[in-house]
Protein backbone atom coordinates (compact mmCIF):
# COMPACT_ATOMS: atom_id res chain seq x y z
CA UNK A 1 0.00 0.00 0.00
CA UNK A 2 1.37 3.57 -1.16
CA UNK A 3 1.61 5.91 1.86
CA UNK A 4 0.55 8.95 1.35
CA UNK A 5 0.61 10.60 5.10
CA UNK A 6 3.47 9.87 7.04
CA UNK A 7 4.13 11.51 10.55
CA UNK A 8 7.95 10.80 12.04
CA UNK A 9 8.52 11.40 15.31
CA UNK A 10 6.67 14.41 15.24
CA UNK A 11 6.36 16.40 18.43
CA UNK A 12 4.49 19.44 19.33
CA UNK A 13 3.90 21.79 21.87
CA UNK A 14 1.69 25.28 23.00
CA UNK A 15 3.28 26.88 26.03
CA UNK A 16 3.99 23.72 28.58
CA UNK A 17 1.50 21.61 26.69
CA UNK A 18 2.92 18.86 24.64
CA UNK A 19 -0.44 17.73 22.67
CA UNK A 20 1.58 15.28 20.36
CA UNK A 21 4.75 13.39 21.92
CA UNK A 22 6.87 11.78 19.28
CA UNK A 23 3.93 10.92 17.16
CA UNK A 24 4.88 7.82 14.32
CA UNK A 25 1.62 7.23 12.19
CA UNK A 26 1.11 6.86 8.38
CA UNK A 27 -2.46 6.80 6.00
CA UNK A 28 -2.35 4.85 3.04
CA UNK A 29 -3.58 6.78 0.00
CA UNK A 30 -7.35 6.55 -0.20
CA UNK A 31 -7.74 5.26 3.27
CA UNK A 32 -10.70 6.82 5.38
CA UNK A 33 -9.54 7.48 8.94
CA UNK A 34 -11.16 7.99 11.98
CA UNK A 35 -9.08 9.77 14.54
CA UNK A 36 -11.06 9.51 18.04
CA UNK A 37 -10.21 9.77 22.15
CA UNK A 38 -10.58 12.58 24.83
CA UNK A 39 -10.65 16.13 24.11
CA UNK A 40 -6.99 17.84 24.08
CA UNK A 41 -5.99 14.29 22.96
CA UNK A 42 -3.92 15.89 19.74
CA UNK A 43 -6.26 14.52 17.25
CA UNK A 44 -7.47 18.32 16.18
CA UNK A 45 -3.64 19.43 16.11
CA UNK A 46 -2.62 16.45 13.37
CA UNK A 47 -5.50 17.89 11.24
CA UNK A 48 -4.15 21.21 11.83
CA UNK A 49 -0.31 20.47 11.07
CA UNK A 50 -1.46 18.68 7.81
CA UNK A 51 -3.68 21.98 6.77
CA UNK A 52 0.27 24.04 8.03
CA UNK A 53 -2.16 25.80 10.52
CA UNK A 54 0.21 24.69 13.14
CA UNK A 55 3.76 24.03 13.08
CA UNK A 56 5.60 21.39 14.17
CA UNK A 57 8.05 21.75 17.27
CA UNK A 58 10.54 18.65 15.92
CA UNK A 59 10.23 15.18 13.54
CA UNK A 60 8.56 15.47 10.38
CA UNK A 61 5.86 15.60 7.54
CA UNK A 62 5.73 13.90 4.98
CA UNK A 63 3.07 14.23 2.36
CA UNK A 64 3.11 12.41 -1.21
CA UNK A 65 6.57 11.26 -0.43
CA UNK A 66 7.27 15.18 0.03
CA UNK A 67 8.37 16.90 3.48
CA UNK A 68 5.47 19.35 4.63
CA UNK A 69 7.48 21.34 6.56
CA UNK A 70 10.97 21.28 5.52
CA UNK A 71 12.33 21.13 1.85
CA UNK A 72 15.41 20.20 0.24
CA UNK A 73 18.38 21.80 -0.56
CA UNK A 74 21.87 21.70 -1.26
CA UNK A 75 22.40 21.84 1.96
CA UNK A 76 20.45 19.64 3.49
CA UNK A 77 16.36 20.03 4.92
CA UNK A 78 15.68 23.51 5.98
CA UNK A 79 12.54 25.05 7.02
CA UNK A 80 10.01 25.31 4.49
CA UNK A 81 9.20 28.80 2.10
CA UNK A 82 5.61 29.62 2.20
CA UNK A 83 5.91 28.98 -1.42
CA UNK A 84 6.84 25.47 -0.70
CA UNK A 85 3.97 25.76 1.94
CA UNK A 86 1.76 26.96 -0.83
CA UNK A 87 2.59 23.85 -3.71
CA UNK A 88 1.53 21.43 -0.52
CA UNK A 89 -1.48 23.07 0.60
CA UNK A 90 -3.07 21.82 -2.96
CA UNK A 91 -2.83 18.55 -1.75
CA UNK A 92 -5.03 19.15 1.18
CA UNK A 93 -8.70 20.30 2.00
CA UNK A 94 -10.46 21.21 5.18
CA UNK A 95 -13.70 21.67 6.82
CA UNK A 96 -13.64 23.18 10.38
CA UNK A 97 -16.19 22.77 13.02
CA UNK A 98 -17.60 26.17 12.53
CA UNK A 99 -17.88 26.05 9.11
CA UNK A 100 -16.41 29.26 8.29
CA UNK A 101 -17.76 29.97 5.23
CA UNK A 102 -17.74 33.63 4.06
CA UNK A 103 -20.53 35.48 5.07
CA UNK A 104 -20.14 38.55 2.18
CA UNK A 105 -20.65 35.72 -0.36
CA UNK A 106 -23.35 33.43 -1.33
CA UNK A 107 -23.27 29.69 -1.08
CA UNK A 108 -22.81 29.35 -4.91
CA UNK A 109 -19.92 32.01 -4.81
CA UNK A 110 -18.15 30.20 -1.84
CA UNK A 111 -17.59 27.60 -4.41
CA UNK A 112 -17.03 29.16 -7.26
CA UNK A 113 -14.70 31.69 -5.97
CA UNK A 114 -11.64 29.72 -4.62
CA UNK A 115 -11.84 27.69 -7.85
CA UNK A 116 -11.57 30.89 -10.15
CA UNK A 117 -8.39 32.37 -7.43
CA UNK A 118 -6.52 29.30 -6.51
CA UNK A 119 -7.08 26.96 -9.43
CA UNK A 120 -7.28 29.99 -12.49
CA UNK A 121 -10.73 28.12 -13.17
CA UNK A 122 -12.90 29.84 -15.73
CA UNK A 123 -15.40 30.84 -13.80
CA UNK A 124 -18.35 29.61 -16.19
CA UNK A 125 -16.63 26.18 -15.82
CA UNK A 126 -16.43 26.92 -12.04
CA UNK A 127 -20.33 27.78 -11.85
CA UNK A 128 -21.18 24.23 -12.92
CA UNK A 129 -18.76 22.46 -10.79
CA UNK A 130 -20.73 24.28 -8.14
CA UNK A 131 -23.75 23.38 -9.09
CA UNK A 132 -22.89 19.77 -9.49
CA UNK A 133 -21.38 19.94 -5.61
CA UNK A 134 -24.28 21.67 -4.05
CA UNK A 135 -26.50 19.03 -5.68
CA UNK A 136 -24.28 16.24 -4.46
CA UNK A 137 -24.64 17.93 -1.00
CA UNK A 138 -28.74 18.16 -1.57
CA UNK A 139 -28.79 22.20 -1.65
CA UNK A 140 -29.00 23.20 -5.43
CA UNK A 141 -32.27 25.02 -4.42
CA UNK A 142 -29.78 27.39 -1.82
CA UNK A 143 -27.19 28.67 -4.76
CA UNK A 144 -28.37 32.36 -3.96
CA UNK A 145 -28.47 32.03 0.15
CA UNK A 146 -26.03 33.85 2.05
CA UNK A 147 -24.53 31.74 4.86
CA UNK A 148 -26.79 33.63 7.72
CA UNK A 149 -29.65 32.53 5.96
CA UNK A 150 -29.33 28.73 5.99
CA UNK A 151 -29.26 26.33 9.12
CA UNK A 152 -25.70 25.46 10.41
CA UNK A 153 -25.88 21.57 8.77
CA UNK A 154 -27.00 23.42 5.42
CA UNK A 155 -23.37 25.96 5.76
CA UNK A 156 -21.68 22.85 6.91
CA UNK A 157 -22.93 21.08 3.56
CA UNK A 158 -22.07 24.24 1.81
CA UNK A 159 -17.95 24.12 3.45
CA UNK A 160 -17.89 20.30 2.49
CA UNK A 161 -18.54 21.55 -1.43
CA UNK A 162 -16.25 24.36 -0.96
CA UNK A 163 -13.27 22.04 -0.13
CA UNK A 164 -14.22 19.36 -2.73
CA UNK A 165 -14.12 22.11 -5.39
CA UNK A 166 -10.48 22.15 -5.54
CA UNK A 167 -10.35 18.95 -5.50
CA UNK A 168 -7.17 17.84 -2.95
CA UNK A 169 -6.11 14.22 -2.43
CA UNK A 170 -6.84 13.98 1.14
CA UNK A 171 -9.76 15.91 3.19
CA UNK A 172 -9.61 16.50 6.51
CA UNK A 173 -12.55 16.74 8.72
CA UNK A 174 -12.67 18.40 12.27
CA UNK A 175 -15.73 17.93 14.30
CA UNK A 176 -17.57 18.81 11.71
CA UNK A 177 -21.11 18.14 13.54
CA UNK A 178 -19.84 19.21 16.99
CA UNK A 179 -21.24 23.08 16.40
CA UNK A 180 -24.56 21.62 15.39
CA UNK A 181 -27.86 21.01 16.57
CA UNK A 182 -28.54 17.39 17.16
CA UNK A 183 -31.16 17.03 14.57
CA UNK A 184 -29.11 18.73 12.12
CA UNK A 185 -25.92 15.90 12.54
CA UNK A 186 -27.20 13.26 10.39
CA UNK A 187 -27.69 15.62 7.39
CA UNK A 188 -23.92 15.99 7.50
CA UNK A 189 -22.86 12.72 8.50
CA UNK A 190 -24.89 11.78 5.01
CA UNK A 191 -22.89 13.47 3.08
CA UNK A 192 -19.74 11.95 4.44
CA UNK A 193 -20.94 8.84 4.03
CA UNK A 194 -21.46 9.05 0.59
CA UNK A 195 -18.20 10.80 -0.23
CA UNK A 196 -16.71 7.94 1.51
CA UNK A 197 -18.44 4.92 -0.32
CA UNK A 198 -17.66 7.14 -3.69
CA UNK A 199 -14.36 8.41 -3.86
CA UNK A 200 -10.71 7.06 -3.84
CA UNK A 201 -9.80 10.48 -2.10
CA UNK A 202 -7.93 9.94 1.54
CA UNK A 203 -10.08 10.86 4.56
CA UNK A 204 -9.39 11.72 8.05
CA UNK A 205 -12.13 13.18 10.35
CA UNK A 206 -11.77 13.85 13.73
CA UNK A 207 -15.12 12.84 15.36
CA UNK A 208 -16.92 12.14 18.82
CA UNK A 209 -19.70 10.15 16.63
CA UNK A 210 -18.62 6.72 17.89
CA UNK A 211 -21.49 4.88 15.66
CA UNK A 212 -20.07 7.38 12.42
CA UNK A 213 -16.79 6.55 12.96
CA UNK A 214 -17.29 2.79 12.69
CA UNK A 215 -19.22 2.40 9.16
CA UNK A 216 -17.28 5.77 8.14
CA UNK A 217 -13.70 3.88 8.91
CA UNK A 218 -11.43 1.96 7.30
CA UNK A 219 -9.37 2.01 10.15
CA UNK A 220 -9.39 3.80 13.78
CA UNK A 221 -6.83 5.61 15.74
CA UNK A 222 -7.42 6.36 19.40
CA UNK A 223 -5.30 8.93 20.78
CA UNK A 224 -4.82 9.69 24.13
CA UNK A 225 -2.45 12.56 25.62
CA UNK A 226 -0.86 13.21 21.93
CA UNK A 227 0.19 9.44 21.71
CA UNK A 228 -1.58 6.79 19.47
CA UNK A 229 -2.79 4.17 22.27
CA UNK A 230 -4.36 2.01 19.93
CA UNK A 231 -4.97 1.84 16.36
CA UNK A 232 -7.22 -0.55 13.77
CA UNK A 233 -10.32 -1.91 12.57
CA UNK A 234 -13.21 -0.20 13.55
CA UNK A 235 -15.05 -3.59 14.27
CA UNK A 236 -11.51 -4.63 16.14
CA UNK A 237 -11.48 -1.08 18.26
CA UNK A 238 -15.01 -0.55 18.78
CA UNK A 239 -15.89 -3.98 19.94
CA UNK A 240 -12.83 -5.88 21.56
CA UNK A 241 -10.36 -3.29 22.34
CA UNK A 242 -6.88 -4.28 23.66
CA UNK A 243 -5.94 -1.23 25.69
CA UNK A 244 -7.77 -0.46 28.91
CA UNK A 245 -7.79 3.36 27.99
CA UNK A 246 -9.44 2.57 25.13
CA UNK A 247 -11.95 0.47 26.95
CA UNK A 248 -12.46 3.12 29.65
CA UNK A 249 -13.16 5.87 26.62
CA UNK A 250 -15.37 4.12 24.59
CA UNK A 251 -17.50 2.66 27.54
CA UNK A 252 -19.12 6.37 27.58
CA UNK A 253 -19.97 5.93 23.99
CA UNK A 254 -20.97 2.47 24.01
CA UNK A 255 -22.80 -0.04 26.23
CA UNK A 256 -21.91 -3.63 25.14
CA UNK A 257 -18.08 -3.40 25.15
CA UNK A 258 -15.94 -6.39 26.07
CA UNK B 1 -29.84 94.06 23.72
CA UNK B 2 -31.87 93.44 20.52
CA UNK B 3 -31.04 91.49 17.49
CA UNK B 4 -30.42 93.27 14.36
CA UNK B 5 -30.76 92.27 11.16
CA UNK B 6 -29.02 94.87 9.80
CA UNK B 7 -25.69 92.77 11.58
CA UNK B 8 -26.49 89.78 10.31
CA UNK B 9 -26.85 91.37 6.50
CA UNK B 10 -23.27 92.59 7.48
CA UNK B 11 -21.71 89.79 8.53
CA UNK B 12 -23.42 87.07 6.56
CA UNK B 13 -21.08 87.57 3.27
CA UNK B 14 -17.70 86.77 5.16
CA UNK B 15 -18.85 84.20 7.02
CA UNK B 16 -20.72 82.17 3.92
CA UNK B 17 -16.60 82.52 2.32
CA UNK B 18 -15.66 81.31 6.03
CA UNK B 19 -18.44 78.72 5.76
CA UNK B 20 -16.67 77.52 2.44
CA UNK B 21 -13.16 77.27 4.32
CA UNK B 22 -14.67 75.41 6.73
CA UNK B 23 -16.33 72.54 4.79
CA UNK B 24 -13.24 72.49 2.39
CA UNK B 25 -10.78 72.07 5.91
CA UNK B 26 -12.81 69.26 7.18
CA UNK B 27 -13.05 66.75 3.78
CA UNK B 28 -9.44 67.46 2.76
CA UNK B 29 -8.24 67.08 6.57
CA UNK B 30 -10.95 63.75 6.92
CA UNK B 31 -9.08 62.87 3.12
CA UNK B 32 -5.73 63.19 4.73
CA UNK B 33 -7.11 61.39 8.02
CA UNK B 34 -8.73 58.37 6.08
CA UNK B 35 -5.38 58.02 4.09
CA UNK B 36 -2.63 58.67 6.71
CA UNK B 37 -5.15 56.73 9.13
CA UNK B 38 -4.59 53.36 7.07
CA UNK B 39 -1.09 53.19 7.05
CA UNK B 40 -0.63 54.23 10.10
CA UNK B 41 -2.77 51.15 11.28
CA UNK B 42 -0.58 48.37 8.38
CA UNK B 43 2.30 50.18 10.86
CA UNK B 44 0.84 49.23 14.08
CA UNK B 45 -0.37 45.72 12.58
CA UNK B 46 3.17 45.46 11.25
CA UNK B 47 4.85 42.02 12.15
CA UNK B 48 8.24 43.22 12.80
CA UNK B 49 7.80 44.21 16.61
CA UNK B 50 10.32 47.60 16.27
CA UNK B 51 7.93 48.87 13.72
CA UNK B 52 4.77 47.88 15.44
CA UNK B 53 5.33 49.32 18.78
CA UNK B 54 7.29 53.03 17.27
CA UNK B 55 4.23 53.44 15.31
CA UNK B 56 2.10 52.70 18.48
CA UNK B 57 3.58 54.97 20.76
CA UNK B 58 4.29 57.84 17.94
CA UNK B 59 0.45 57.53 17.03
CA UNK B 60 -0.63 57.74 21.63
CA UNK B 61 1.58 60.81 21.55
CA UNK B 62 -0.35 62.81 18.96
CA UNK B 63 -3.67 61.38 20.03
CA UNK B 64 -3.05 62.37 24.03
CA UNK B 65 -1.87 65.92 23.17
CA UNK B 66 -4.38 68.74 22.21
CA UNK B 67 -4.72 69.34 18.51
CA UNK B 68 -3.93 73.14 19.22
CA UNK B 69 -1.12 72.53 20.11
CA UNK B 70 0.02 70.90 17.51
CA UNK B 71 -1.67 73.47 15.03
CA UNK B 72 0.50 75.71 16.93
CA UNK B 73 3.64 73.40 16.26
CA UNK B 74 3.31 73.58 12.56
CA UNK B 75 1.84 76.87 11.78
CA UNK B 76 4.73 78.55 14.35
CA UNK B 77 7.26 76.57 15.28
CA UNK B 78 7.90 74.56 11.88
CA UNK B 79 8.98 78.20 10.08
CA UNK B 80 12.31 78.05 12.65
CA UNK B 81 13.58 74.92 11.07
CA UNK B 82 12.66 76.41 7.63
CA UNK B 83 9.35 75.09 6.88
CA UNK B 84 6.63 77.63 5.99
CA UNK B 85 3.22 76.73 5.62
CA UNK B 86 -0.01 78.40 4.78
CA UNK B 87 -2.55 78.61 7.76
CA UNK B 88 -4.83 76.48 5.41
CA UNK B 89 -2.21 73.73 4.85
CA UNK B 90 -1.11 74.02 8.06
CA UNK B 91 -4.73 73.73 9.27
CA UNK B 92 -6.03 70.41 7.37
CA UNK B 93 -2.43 68.79 8.07
CA UNK B 94 -3.10 69.06 11.67
CA UNK B 95 -6.61 68.26 11.44
CA UNK B 96 -5.31 64.96 9.35
CA UNK B 97 -2.33 63.70 11.36
CA UNK B 98 -4.52 64.26 14.81
CA UNK B 99 -7.40 62.08 13.54
CA UNK B 100 -5.15 59.52 11.41
CA UNK B 101 -4.72 58.44 14.66
CA UNK B 102 -8.18 57.81 15.55
CA UNK B 103 -9.23 56.30 11.81
CA UNK B 104 -6.53 53.87 12.41
CA UNK B 105 -7.96 52.78 15.14
CA UNK B 106 -11.36 52.68 13.39
CA UNK B 107 -9.08 50.54 10.42
CA UNK B 108 -7.21 48.15 12.91
CA UNK B 109 -10.27 47.16 15.13
CA UNK B 110 -12.40 46.64 11.87
CA UNK B 111 -9.43 44.19 10.86
CA UNK B 112 -9.24 42.48 14.08
CA UNK B 113 -13.40 42.09 14.59
CA UNK B 114 -12.77 39.64 11.12
CA UNK B 115 -12.87 36.04 13.16
CA UNK B 116 -9.58 33.93 13.01
CA UNK B 117 -11.73 31.32 11.41
CA UNK B 118 -11.89 33.37 8.07
CA UNK B 119 -8.47 33.35 7.95
CA UNK B 120 -7.75 29.87 8.32
CA UNK B 121 -10.71 28.90 5.76
CA UNK B 122 -8.32 31.49 3.41
CA UNK B 123 -5.38 29.68 4.30
CA UNK B 124 -7.44 25.74 4.03
CA UNK B 125 -8.61 27.05 0.53
CA UNK B 126 -4.63 27.92 0.26
CA UNK B 127 -5.55 31.46 -1.05
CA UNK B 128 -2.41 33.67 -1.12
CA UNK B 129 -1.78 36.92 1.34
CA UNK B 130 -3.33 38.84 -1.33
CA UNK B 131 -5.94 36.96 -2.01
CA UNK B 132 -6.94 36.78 1.75
CA UNK B 133 -6.77 40.48 2.25
CA UNK B 134 -8.69 41.83 -0.95
CA UNK B 135 -11.57 38.64 -1.54
CA UNK B 136 -12.14 37.46 2.35
CA UNK B 137 -10.89 39.99 5.14
CA UNK B 138 -11.20 43.52 3.63
CA UNK B 139 -14.38 42.99 2.45
CA UNK B 140 -16.05 42.02 5.85
CA UNK B 141 -13.70 44.36 7.59
CA UNK B 142 -14.93 47.83 5.23
CA UNK B 143 -18.52 47.76 5.46
CA UNK B 144 -18.41 48.31 9.84
CA UNK B 145 -15.44 51.02 9.28
CA UNK B 146 -18.37 53.45 7.42
CA UNK B 147 -20.09 54.55 10.32
CA UNK B 148 -17.29 55.06 12.72
CA UNK B 149 -15.32 56.89 9.74
CA UNK B 150 -18.45 59.07 8.76
CA UNK B 151 -18.46 60.00 12.27
CA UNK B 152 -15.12 61.79 12.99
CA UNK B 153 -15.82 63.38 9.49
CA UNK B 154 -18.56 65.23 11.56
CA UNK B 155 -16.20 65.69 14.38
CA UNK B 156 -13.58 66.78 12.55
CA UNK B 157 -16.03 69.58 11.20
CA UNK B 158 -16.98 70.22 14.47
CA UNK B 159 -13.21 71.03 15.37
CA UNK B 160 -12.40 73.44 12.96
CA UNK B 161 -13.03 76.61 14.50
CA UNK B 162 -9.86 75.81 15.70
CA UNK B 163 -7.43 76.56 13.11
CA UNK B 164 -8.56 80.30 13.74
CA UNK B 165 -6.01 79.82 16.22
CA UNK B 166 -3.71 79.87 13.61
CA UNK B 167 -5.28 82.55 11.27
CA UNK B 168 -7.39 80.55 9.05
CA UNK B 169 -10.50 82.22 7.98
CA UNK B 170 -13.18 80.12 8.75
CA UNK B 171 -16.29 80.19 9.63
CA UNK B 172 -15.69 81.12 13.42
CA UNK B 173 -12.83 83.41 12.86
CA UNK B 174 -15.12 85.18 9.70
CA UNK B 175 -17.93 85.85 12.90
CA UNK B 176 -15.34 86.50 14.99
CA UNK B 177 -13.00 89.15 13.19
CA UNK B 178 -16.67 91.18 12.61
CA UNK B 179 -17.98 91.08 16.21
CA UNK B 180 -14.65 92.15 17.48
CA UNK B 181 -14.20 95.36 15.04
CA UNK B 182 -18.08 96.19 15.80
CA UNK B 183 -18.29 94.79 19.02
CA UNK B 184 -21.38 93.25 18.22
CA UNK B 185 -21.45 89.45 18.97
CA UNK B 186 -25.16 87.95 19.59
CA UNK B 187 -26.14 87.76 16.13
CA UNK B 188 -22.34 86.84 14.55
CA UNK B 189 -22.08 83.59 16.81
CA UNK B 190 -25.62 82.79 16.79
CA UNK B 191 -25.33 82.34 13.38
CA UNK B 192 -21.77 80.55 13.52
CA UNK B 193 -24.14 78.09 16.12
CA UNK B 194 -26.69 77.69 13.14
CA UNK B 195 -24.85 76.86 10.26
CA UNK B 196 -22.57 74.40 12.51
CA UNK B 197 -26.35 73.07 13.42
CA UNK B 198 -27.72 73.45 9.73
CA UNK B 199 -24.70 70.81 8.75
CA UNK B 200 -24.02 68.68 11.86
CA UNK B 201 -27.77 67.49 12.21
CA UNK B 202 -28.39 66.15 8.75
CA UNK B 203 -24.51 64.78 8.59
CA UNK B 204 -25.27 62.58 11.77
CA UNK B 205 -28.63 61.53 10.77
CA UNK B 206 -26.78 60.42 7.51
CA UNK B 207 -24.03 58.46 9.18
CA UNK B 208 -26.94 56.98 11.70
CA UNK B 209 -28.56 55.61 8.17
CA UNK B 210 -25.89 54.33 7.50
CA UNK B 211 -24.72 52.39 10.70
CA UNK B 212 -28.03 50.74 9.99
CA UNK B 213 -27.22 50.43 6.77
CA UNK B 214 -23.70 48.86 7.61
CA UNK B 215 -24.97 46.86 10.75
CA UNK B 216 -23.13 43.68 10.64
CA UNK B 217 -24.83 40.38 9.28
CA UNK B 218 -23.67 37.32 11.85
CA UNK B 219 -23.64 33.66 10.17
CA UNK B 220 -25.36 31.35 11.98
Amino acid sequence: MEKIIEFQNVSKSFGDLQVLKNLDMHVNKGEKIALIGPSGSGKTTILRILMTLETIDSGHVVINEDYLWHQQTGSGLVAASEKHLHQMRENVGMVFQQFNLFPHLDAITNIVEPQVLVKGTDRVDATVKAQKLLALVGLEEKAKHYPHELSGGQQQRVAIARALALEPKIMLFDEVTSALDPELVDEVLNVLRVLAADTDTTMLTVTHEMNFAREFADRVLFFDKGQIVESGHPEKIFTTPEEPRTRNFLKKFIKDIA
Amino acid sequence: MEWSWQVVYEVLPSMLDGLIVTVQASLVGALLAYVIGLFLALLKMSKTWIIAKTSYWVSECIRRTPLLVQLYFLFYVLPDFGIFLSPFVAGVIGLGIHFSTYTSEVYRAGIENVPKGQWEASRALNYNAYQTMRHVILPQAIPPMIPPLANYLITMFKETPLLSAITVVELFNAANIFSNSHYKYLEPMTLVGLFFLIISIPAAYAAMKLEQKYKPKNAG
